[in-house]
């Protein structure tokens, strides 16, 4: 599937959007603007915007707590979500989910889950409400290495495969749970050989080259839309922080800084759009900036935005 | 009117409303042409198809995942789960998703779903398929818990949970599925949080829950033959719980037995105890009793599960204890 120029730079903002906002995101952590903890996704970026890049924005989208960049990815509003995680009453959810529960059913992202695995068989529901309304939309469902370790998701896998339902599993493969390296915890060298237990295709691309993944999700996507079933893509990706903000430290130190500068997908992607002559080469830097007055100016509402009343406390328990 | 069994009464519930509704979706392990492992969906399959009568692999967890995805995407789904038992299979999707979904994303989604589950308690099945675990559910915010304990009530509390646009755990009992009641041709709804006042009386109040609910009442024809007056009360759901009723009993008996087939500790007996206690102290004449199943993992031998679970015995005793004291 061919990108028009226009996306391929949507592309290139998006990836910085995400990029500024995680780092704006663990600094207001640390000056202690919110409680609990939170989990970045720099530099799995590409993942997140390849992949939902490939889709419909009627196709329903879920993911997990480390969920900030597919909420961005899926088209939701920066501002919305930084005062949900600040717990303020302008937040997408009024500040009742906080960092790790984002939703946003007006861009069809059908949420973030805090239990890992735990919303693989509702993205599978999801699914099975499209086969059964007919409504030609694909369900993509992201988790990460940890979560394909779940029963769960096996159970999951099993059902879309024999329903053929128009689902596309995302696997976000960082390498790490909290410490533990995926050498240490799956018995496979490409979590993406697992689909073949379960009759349907899986894939394993370079998760930090966001037209790589752009290309395994438009093929996915295609096969679930014809009604062929599921589609396991693995993307092999780079997280640069610890698991969570509240995790101890150590992680990453040394040798892994390399690899993350050289693995990093946002200068990796605009050298390649200066390369192709799709933008002048100081387009990049002006993109970078504009991202980071935009998230800026998302911190600065979210901030300035009112606490909810305790009022609420009581509110949407029941429909 | 036509009597029908407990089972029947389900069945005729989901038909009813599976035809007034075609957003509904039934989930759950055997339940198509086979009719369900006790046959509760005998003949939905031919009368609706495979489409919306899915037998699914063995994965509860999943079943209701799958139930919740569902309903997210705006269907309204029924999972049945074999014995309430597996329910432990599927406790984070019951208890720790579909109640907090629509609160933690403030109110961005519903959730339309019922998880059907029968107690088997007292047919011999042995721990792992005996439990009366409804104190679980009743602790959880955001879950609604129905527990008939007749083919009337089981109908339209049935049909109310498939209008109710959140999560509901609906609590059955295989020891009543063979029960009867007369069922009216026309259409009746009964409302979640009103409790039924089973038989009237002025002595003692016993609040029982499930399959004590007729022993309750086999409890009270016997009181009345020494002339103890019982009053049973079925509080039909425990979330909501119709508070009113009971302390409005326990302030015209001043004496109150709780009643159930779960074990003693934790449950919700202790629970409505505690509720009285708070509300209606003053009222009671004597400590509130508990008469309920012993805190031991449950036997296959008879004599030993015979041991374990009260009845209409236990609770004439324990009125009489309480009325004499």
């Amino acid at each position: 599937m061919e990108l028009i120029t226009a996306k391929q730079i949507e592309l290139l903002k998006q990836m910085w959007r995400i990029r500024c906002f995680e780092e704006q995101a663990i600094r207001l952590y640390g000056e202690g603007y919110y409680r609990g903890s939170t989990h970045p996704y720099i530099g799995q970026e590409a993942t997140a915007v390849g992949a939902c890049a490939a889709l419909r924005p009627t196709d329903p989208v879920l993911a997990t707590y480390r969920g900030h960049g597919v909420c961005i990815a899926k088209g939701s509003d920066p501002q919305r979500m930084m005062a949900e995680i600040l717990g303020k009453e302008t937040g997408l959810c009024h500040g009742k989910g906080g960092s790790m529960h984002l939703a946003d059913a007006s861009v069809g992202f059908v949420g973030s889950n805090a239990v890992v695995s735990a919303h693989i068989p509702m993205a599978g529901g999801v699914a099975l409400a499209q086969q059964l309304n007919h409504t030609g939309a694909v369900v993509a469902c992201f988790f990460g290495d940890g979560a394909s370790c779940e029963g769960i998701f096996y159970e999951t896998c099993n059902m879309a495969a024999l329903w053929k339902l128009p689902l596309v599993f995302v696997v976000e493969n960082n390498e790490f749970a909290i410490s533990t390296h995926v050498s240490e915890s799956i018995s496979v060298p490409h979590i993406a050989q697992r689909a073949q237990a379960f009759g349907f295709p899986g894939v394993t691309v370079d998760g930090c080259d966001v037209l790589a993944v752009y290309a395994a999700m438009s093929a996915a996507a295609a096969r679930a839309r014809s009604g062929d079933g599921p589609t396991l893509v693995e993307a092999q990706t780079i997280r640069w922080t610890r698991h969570s903000a509240v995790s101890a430290g150590g992680y990453g130190a040394g040798k892994d800084a390399e690899r993350w500068r050289a693995t990093d997908p946002i200068p990796r992607y605009s050298e390649w759009l200066v390369t192709q002559e799709l933008i002048a080469p100081d387009e990049p830097a002006r993109i970078e900036q504009a991202a980071r007055a935009e998230i800026e100016r998302a911190v600065k509402f979210a901030i300035e935005s009112p606490l909810p009343a305790v009022e609420q406390l009581h509110e949407d328990i029941f429909a | 009117m036509p009597e029908l069994t407990y089972a029947q009464a389900l069945n005729q519930a989901l038909r009813e409303e599976m035809w007034r509704d075609p957003n509904i979706v039934l989930l759950g392990e055997d339940i198509g042409k086979y009719g369900g492992v006790f046959g509760v969906t005998r003949g939905l399959y031919d009368e609706f198809g495979g489409a919306r009568v899915r037998d699914c692999p063995l994965n509860e967890a999943s079943i209701v995942g799958f139930g919740i995805g569902l309903a997210l995407a705006g269907m309204r789904a029924v999972t049945e789960l074999e014995f309430m038992d597996f329910c432990t299979y599927a406790m984070d999707q019951i208890t720790n998703q579909a109640p907090k979904l629509r609160y933690i994303w403030g109110g961005q989604v519903k959730v339309p779903l019922v998880v059907r589950m029968p107690i088997v308690a007292e047919l011999g099945f042995g721990s792992q398929h005996s439990q009366s675990l409804e104190a679980w559910f009743m602790h959880v915010p955001g879950l609604k818990v129905a527990i008939p304990s007749t083919a009337y009530d089981a109908k339209g509390l049935l049909k109310t949970a498939l209008r109710d646009d959140n999560p509901i755990v609906f609590i059955e009992n295989v020891k009543l599925y063979a029960t009867k009641s007369e069922i009216p041709d026309d259409e009746y709804l009964i409302s979640f949080g009103k409790a039924d006042i089973k038989r009237e009386g002025d002595a003692v109040t016993i609040v029982a829950i499930s399959a004590m609910v007729p022993e309750a009442l086999q409890a009270a024809d016997e009181l009345a033959r020494v002339g103890i007056s019982a009053e049973v009360i079925d509080p039909r759901t425990l979330a909501p719980l119709d508070a009113d009723t009971i302390i409005a009993s326990v302030q015209k008996t001043g004496r109150l037995i709780v009643a159930h087939k779960a074990h003693k500790t934790g449950g919700v007996g202790a629970e409505i105890a505690q509720l009285v206690s708070e509300r209606a102290f003053d009222a009671l004449d004597a400590p509130v009793v508990r008469v309920a199943a012993q805190d031991v993992p449950i036997a296959a031998s008879q004599p030993l599960e015979a041991a374990t679970f009260p009845g209409a015995k236990e609770l004439v005793s324990a009125a009489r204890k309480l009325v004499n004291r």
